[in-house]
């Protein structure tokens, strides 16, 4: 359990929830953050069997080995980051996920040559969603987004607008809520990106909402 | 602007890339015996390649790995990339020095 404190989302200062108003016409962007979400990073050694073993026993999903893969059990995902590195993200906004994560996953892999740290509020997540995300995001960053080379559950460490964002297509097309990514970016960097994201959306209506 | 291939991600854009300079430099055995000379060689003495170019990248904005490139620095062409350990592969190109 966390210690009480006054914990503030990175993008609180922008008064996200007193904004964007639906004005009726369907926004083909929509922008919102996740705010809270639980972001642990794990490393480890990849190539070792016993060791995802034991990550499948405690989490009870396996961890993702193949190269930008992600992997879902109950409420978490595991993305992979690397071949010894990966996030395991719960976003469902509370705020001791990620300590909870942390710990039980610390437990879980002792004895291993392994690194359980939990970077929650070190990242702010965006969530971009809407028929035209992919264009947007696509302005500025060199991975190709495209339906065919991007697929739902795919997730990349890649630059966007220059700043260094981990994206995950949590969603596609064919979802019932349609085409969504999450965009973990560092928090420093979080306005920023924020920023880049409404002006670069602005074309297609952009609806931003928490 | 170049598509260097990771080999843990696949082909991906430049400007996700680092540069880490020759490839293959291996520390003198002895350091504490050697020359002044062959301690600056091994420091700051680099191959200025015409042609095939071993050299080393980091994927910074990726999955962060250390990794082998063999680059043609006249044409640009990426011919491979290999772990880093790993011998390099055997390339057709003739290196002009």
């Amino acid at each position: 359990m966390i210690e009480r404190y006054l914990r503030q989302s990175p993008l609180a200062h922008l008064g996200l929830s007193g904004r964007g108003q639906d004005d009726g016409a369907p926004a083909q962007v929509r922008l919102a953050e996740r705010p809270f979400s639980g972001l642990v990073n794990l490393r480890g050694p990849g190539a070792d069997q016993t060791f995802l073993d034991a990550f499948e026993a405690a989490a009870e999903y396996a961890l993702p080995t193949a190269a930008g893969a992600s992997s879902v059990g109950g409420n978490t995902t595991a993305l992979w980051l690397g071949p010894r590195e990966w996030a395991i993200v719960d976003a469902r906004g509370e705020p001791d996920a990620g300590p909870r994560i942390a710990s039980r996953l610390r437990a879980a892999l002792a004895g291993f040559p392994a690194a359980v740290t939990d970077i929650s509020e070190s990242r702010a997540c965006i969530q971009i969603s809407g028929a035209k995300a992919r264009a947007t995001l696509q302005k500025g960053c060199p991975l190709d987004l495209h339906p065919r080379a991007f697929r739902q559950g795919q997730c990349a460490q890649t630059r966007l607008a220059k700043a260094s964002v981990l994206i995950h297509l949590t969603a596609d097309e064919s979802a019932q809520g349609g085409l969504a990514f999450d965009v973990y970016v560092a928090r420093s960097f979080a306005e920023y990106v924020w920023f880049w994201l409404e002006d670069a959306a602005c074309e297609y209506g952009a609806n931003a909402k928490l | 602007m170049l598509v260097i291939p990771c080999p843990y991600c696949g082909p991906r854009c430049e400007i996700e890339f680092s540069y880490g300079g020759q490839a293959h430099i291996a520390r003198p055995e002895d350091s504490a015996a050697i020359s002044d000379e062959t301690w600056a060689d091994y420091v700051f003495l680099r191959d200025n390649t015409k042609g095939v170019f071993l050299e080393r990248w980091v994927h910074a904005h990726g999955c962060r790995q250390w990794f082998n490139v063999a680059r043609h620095t006249v044409t640009y062409e990426i011919l491979a990339s290999y772990e880093t350990g790993a011998k390099p592969p055997k390339l057709d190109f003739v290196t002009q020095v």
